[in-house]
Order: structure tokens, then C-alpha cells, then sequence
């Protein structure tokens, strides 16, 4: 009887913890999304009446259109790139004994670690100097960004598409070419739809991270070669009304439909 | 005609050498076991036979080609796996095709030799499913048909037995060799059950530390061991060691006086009489009596196995020896003499000159 609501009781503190910590990440996502329907422009509690102006206010407000495109693109070409050599690099490093392979490792991860306005300056400086000694500018231009988010996209991609080979049984390779496929059709038919969630999962992370990249683009942009993050920052330093909320909520939802889509081709429980 | 031939096939791995100058001739639709204890090489010497492992040293014949330098793909080879390995992403039909792809097999010859080749396995409602799907042993069945499916010249098995329960394993084991027999494909099994090996096999390659011990019939190999590892390692022996004093007699360190069967092969000198537990026999109490080889003793412990009873007797020279008697006899029956096989009770073990083999003492 006395164990019986013993468990009782320590079930229902385990849900109670469950529920709290659940609370504590949505409220704010909760909260953007209620913000963003406020007829105040003046955020105040609780709102005298609701309105979609804002959203309307979005689209009017060309910087957000304008930021919006500019990180899809961003971030999808980094993705390409990041994704493409990031597999490459995962390959030799997982398949492959050569000296320097845990140096190149450490090194391919590392712009996880360094904070993403340290490297964001340093990257500006550097853009500099390439712009005084070779003509070539990259501050403020696509390519620049792209640059830059790359260092973002290759670590993801090296560490999820690790994983996912680290996981392959070499057997199966073996089996393949035993039944007579050489390498590259091993390859093809074998491995690659072996890590294929890896891939998925690395290519959404990768886009995901550099859309939403904040600190390491600051510098790195220019007038009418803003980020959509960096539009809504520079939004804010004047005003702070519920289109900021609107975009928010907008960024939020694509996010999450494009997780939702991914993960109904793979499970991202079972790679991340 | 030998169907794989290996000539002085050596592999090292830096300093250490993993298999070293294995000769062996495996006849067309022999199956041919290598047994041995874990880490002696079995698994190197077949994935250097299947080409997935570059030889140090020496050839590989299959046919009459030397496949030495060609790379898998370019053998004729079907191997089955120790855990399968299974395409996890394909059905168990594109499984089985996979080979039959890779040969340029028309797509109208595919399906009916894939739905053929499930036949051969009971498997023939499984097509369509994922190998994560099925049982250990229809995985196990699964890989079996492709690796038949393509028709391989020599059929490789590493070890495709150990993971499956005991009751499943004397079934497939049976059925391997059935579709081998049935087939008439040349086969080499690596296992380290020599049970297996024996039940199995038309002969058995025992090796240690990379180097062969003795190939030859399960017979052989149980009745004439090469040398002291075999009689080890191959069913159970007691070992005496001692001297051969004259032609036929051999003087244990305990001084027991043995005769044997002497066709001079042995050693002479210091050597080692080996005795299977099986071949000598127990008698109640100690009466000298007459004929050859009838030791004293007392009996130490007694282990029942069911079909058999083990017996460890403390001879009077203070060595110790084992002896198995089969329970023929019902419990019940007065014949059963279960009374004199408790321990400090007093026995004669005898064995016939016959049943003690002499080889050369172990390397040190
Ligand atoms: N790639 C390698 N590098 C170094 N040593 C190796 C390598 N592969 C195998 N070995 C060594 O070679 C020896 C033989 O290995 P092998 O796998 O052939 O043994 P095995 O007879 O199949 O044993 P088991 O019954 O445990 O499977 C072992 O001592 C092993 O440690
Ligand atoms: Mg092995």
C-alpha cells in the first residue's frame, strides 16, 4: 500500500517536472505568437483587442522581404557546400588513418566552440585586408556571407554525417561488393542510402543554423544586404512593436514545417 | 580436381603474423571447416579467400585462376557473414537480386531465380519484407540465398551459426549442409565450435596461432591427432606424460607402466600418451587381475551428464585421469552399478594398449 503511493507520487512529480521544463521552453514561443496578434502598439497586458496588421506590416516593410531572401539564400547555398565538403571530410576522417586525422577533426569542429561574434569580427578584418590586397570584396556581398556560414554548416555536417557512418556495418559494404559491385557501385547502391538520414538530418541543421545565424553575419552585412535576423535587430533599435513578434512567429513556423516535412522521410530521434 | 587451392598463404599485420603459409586444396563440393580457438586466423585466411583482405605472402587458386590480385568483386565468391549483413534499406527480394544485378542477369531471369533461391531457404513469403523484420534465423536464411543466388564458385560461411539460439542452430546447421550437399558447392566454413566442425564438415583444417595443425577427415582428426594441440583441442584426452621406456611401453612420471600400440610413429624418448575418457573403462574395486594396463585408483568426483557419466580416479602413482561411461543401462535396472562411482570409493580404470596414442610433448 505505502509503495503503491510511493510510485504514486513520484510518477506524478516526474510528469509535474516533465510539464515545467515544457512550459519553460514554449512560453516564450507562446507568448511571440500572442504578442504578434496585439492591436497595441505599444505592448501592453493584456491587449485591448487583436489584429493581423502586423503582419501585414511585415510585408510592407521591405528590409523583412528583402532579409528574408537574402538568408534563404544564404543559407541554402551554405548548406550545398557545407553539406557537400562536410561528407567528404566525414568520410576520410571516419574511413581513413592518416596523420593530422584527429587535428583535422578538432579543426572541422572548432567554429562550433569559437563564439560567433569572435569569428564574425575576425572574418571582417579579414575580408578587409583581402579587399585592400586582392580587389576582392566580400564584405557585405552573398559570397562573404556564404563564406562565412559555411564555417557553420561543415561542423554539423562533418559531426551528424560521422555519426551515421560510424554506425554503418563495414560487413554489409563487404557483402555488396562480395555479390560483385565494385567500389563506387557500393558505394551508390550501399552506403550512401545507408547514411542518407545522416545527410537529411545534417542538411536541415545546416540550413537551419545558418538561417537563423545572428552574430557571426553582424559585420558582415551591409545596406540592403541584411540577413532577416539582422533585419529584425536593426527593427528593434528603433521600434519595438508587434511586427517584430509577426516575423518571429513567421521564422518559427517555416522552421518547424521544415522539420516536420524532413522528419516524415527520416526520423530525426533516431540521427541527432 | 580442387576447386580453391591456397599455396604458402601468409598474412601479417606488422610484426605479428595473423595466418602463416596455410596450404590447403579444397576439393570441388567438399566442405572443408577451419577450426581453431579464437584469434588464430580462421576469419583472415577466408576474407583473404573472398579478397577482402590482401595477402602477405602466397596464392589463391580458384578454378584454375590465380585470384591473388583480383579485388572482390572480381571473385566468384558467396559469403555469408557472421551478423548477415543484410541491405537494412532494401527488401529481402532486392536482397537476394543484388547479385544478380551486379552479373548483368536479364530482369525477366531476376524474379524467378530470386523467387527460386527463397524456395531453397522456406522463404518464399518473405519477399517483400525488410531484413529488420524478420527473425535471426530468417535473416540468417535471407543471407544464405544471396549469397547462392549468383551461383558462386566457392560458398564462404563465417561463423553463420553463432547467433543463433541452440535449438536453431542444429536446424540450420543441418539445412546448410543439406543445400550444400544438394548443390554440390564447394564450401569453406570457418567456425569455433568443434562440434559444428565435425557434424559439418568432409575435413577439417585445425589451426593455432595462424599456422595449420593437422586437415583431415573428423575421424582423423578424433582418432590419429597430429600432435598434442589437436588431441586438445579436438574432443577431450587425458594426458600422461612420461618416457618411452621400450617398444610398446611407456613409464609415466607417476611410474605407471603402460602399454601401447607402437607403429613407431611417436616420439622417442620423453613424449606424452594420450587416452580419450572414453576408451577406458571402469571396474569395481582394486583387484589385480589380469591384462593389460588395469590402474588402481579412487575415485575423486563424479559428474553426470545425462547420456554419459564423467569420472575423475586418483590412480595410486597419484596421477589423475578421466574416464566417461555412457548410462546404457536404466536406472533402475540391478545392472546399474551407480553404487561404485562415489568419490572415495575404490576403482580400477582400465584402457586397451590400443586406445593410447603417443605424441611428442607440447612446446614449453
Ligand atoms: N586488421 C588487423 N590488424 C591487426 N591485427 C589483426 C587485424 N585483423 C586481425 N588481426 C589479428 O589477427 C589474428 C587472427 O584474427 P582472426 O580474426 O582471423 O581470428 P579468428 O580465428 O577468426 O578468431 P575468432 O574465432 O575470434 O573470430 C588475431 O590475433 C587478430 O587480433
Ligand atoms: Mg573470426
Amino acid at each position: 500500500m505505502t509503495i503503491d503511493i510511493a510510485r504514486h507520487w513520484r510518477r506524478w512529480a516526474l510528469h509535474a517536472v516533465v510539464v515545467l521544463v515544457y512550459l519553460f521552453i514554449l512560453t516564450p514561443v507562446i507568448f511571440i505568437g500572442w504578442i504578434s496578434f496585439f492591436s497595441n502598439e505599444i505592448i501592453a497586458f493584456p491587449p485591448d483587442g487583436y489584429t493581423l496588421r502586423w503582419f501585414s506590416n511585415v510585408w510592407e516593410q521591405r528590409v523583412f522581404a528583402r532579409g528574408f531572401v537574402m538568408s534563404l539564400q544564404v543559407a541554402f547555398i551554405s548548406m550545398l557546400i557545407g553539406v557537400s565538403l562536410g561528407t567528404l571530410a566525414a568520410i576520410a576522417i571516419v574511413r581513413y588513418r592518416f596523420p593530422g586525422r584527429d587535428t583535422l577533426n578538432m579543426l572541422l569542429l572548432s567554429p562550433l566552440i569559437v563564439p560567433g561574434i569572435v569569428a564574425g569580427t575576425a572574418l571582417y578584418i579579414f575580408y578587409i585586408q583581402i579587399d585592400n590586397y586582392l580587389e576582392w570584396r566580400l564584405q557585405a556581398t552573398l559570397e562573404g556571407l556564404v563564406l562565412a556560414h559555411v564555417m557553420l554548416t561543415i561542423p554539423w555536417t562533418v559531426r551528424l554525417v560521422s555519426a551515421s557512418l560510424v554506425g554503418i556495418d563495414r560487413s554489409v559494404e563487404d557483402a555488396a561488393m562480395n555479390l560483385g559491385a565494385n567500389r563506387w557501385t557500393t558505394f551508390r547502391r550501399v552506403t550512401f542510402p545507408m547514411m542518407r538520414a545522416g545527410l537529411v538530418a545534417a542538411a536541415l541543421f545546416s540550413f537551419i543554423t545558418s538561417f537563423e545565424n545572428l552574430e557571426l553575419s553582424l559585420l558582415l552585412v551591409g545596406p540592403g544586404r541584411t540577413t532577416l535576423p539582422i533585419a529584425i535587430l536593426q527593427y528593434l533599435e528603433f521600434k519595438v512593436d508587434p511586427t517584430i513578434a509577426a516575423v518571429s512567429l513567421i521564422q518559427i513556423v517555416l522552421i518547424g514545417v521544415l522539420m516536420l516535412i524532413t522528419d516524415r522521410f527520416v526520423k530525426l530521434s533516431r540521427v541527432v | 580436381m580442387s576447386q580453391v587451392s591456397l599455396r604458402r598463404l601468409a598474412k601479417r599485420f606488422g610484426s605479428f603474423t595473423a595466418v602463416d603459409d596455410v596450404d590447403l586444396d579444397v576439393r570441388e563440393g567438399e566442405l572443408v571447416a577451419l577450426l581453431g580457438p579464437s584469434g588464430c586466423g580462421k576469419t583472415t585466411t577466408l576474407r583473404m579467400i573472398a579478397g577482402f583482405i590482401a595477402a602477405s605472402g602466397g596464392r589463391i587458386l580458384i578454378g584454375d585462376q590465380d585470384v591473388t590480385d583480383l579485388p572482390p568483386y572480381r571473385r566468384n565468391t558467396g559469403m555469408v557473414f557472421q551478423g548477415y549483413a543484410l541491405f537494412p534499406h532494401m527488401t529481402v527480394n532486392q536482397n537476394v537480386a543484388f547479385g544478380l544485378e551486379m552479373r548483368k542477369v536479364p530482369r525477366a531471369e531476376i524474379g524467378p531465380r530470386v523467387a527460386e533461391a527463397l524456395r531453397l531457404v522456406q522463404l518464399d513469403h518473405l519477399g517483400e519484407r525488410m531484413p529488420r523484420q524478420l527473425s535471426g534465423g530468417q535473416q540468417q536464411r535471407v543471407a544464405l540465398a544471396r549469397a547462392l543466388v549468383i551461383r558462386p564458385e566457392v560458398f564462404l560461411l563465417d561463423e553463420p551459426l553463432s547467433n543463433l539460439d541452440a535449438k536453431l542452430r542444429l536446424t540450420v546447421r543441418v539445412e546448410i549442409r543439406q543445400l550444400q550437399q544438394a548443390l554440390g558447392l564447394t564450401t569453406v566454413f570457418v567456425t569455433h565450435d568443434q562440434e559444428e566442425a565435425l557434424t559439418l564438415a568432409d575435413r577439417l583444417v585445425v589451426m593455432s596461432q595462424g599456422k595449420v595443425q593437422q586437415i583431415g577427415t573428423p575421424t582423423e582428426l578424433y582418432e590419429r591427432p597430429a600432435n598434442h594441440f589437436v588431441a586438445d583441442f579436438i574432443g577431450r584426452s587425458n594426458f600422461l606424460a612420461g618416457t618411452v621406456s621400450a617398444p610398446g611401453r611407456f613409464r609415466s612420471r607417476g611410474g605407471l607402466d603402460i602399454a601401447f600400440a607402437d607403429d613407431g610413429a611417436g616420439p622417442r624418448g620423453e613424449g606424452v600418451l594420450a587416452i580419450r575418457p572414453e576408451k577406458a573403462s571402469l571396474e569395481a574395486g582394486t583387484d589385480a587381475g589380469t591384462g593389460a594396463n588395469r590402474f588402481p585408483g579412487t575415485v575423486v568426483f563424479v559428474t553426470y551428464l545425462g547420456a554419459a557419466t564423467e569420472v575423475r580416479v586418483r590412480l595410486a602413482s597419484g596421477e589423475e585421469v578421466t574416464v566417461t561411461r555412457h548410462n546404457a543401462t536404466p536406472l533402475d535396472d540391478p545392472r546399474h552399478a551407480a553404487g561404485d562411482l562415489a568419490p572415495g570409493n575404490p576403482v580400477t580404470v582400465v584402457w586397451p594398449p590400443a586406445a593410447g596414442l603417443l605424441l611428442a610433448p607440447p612446446p614449453a
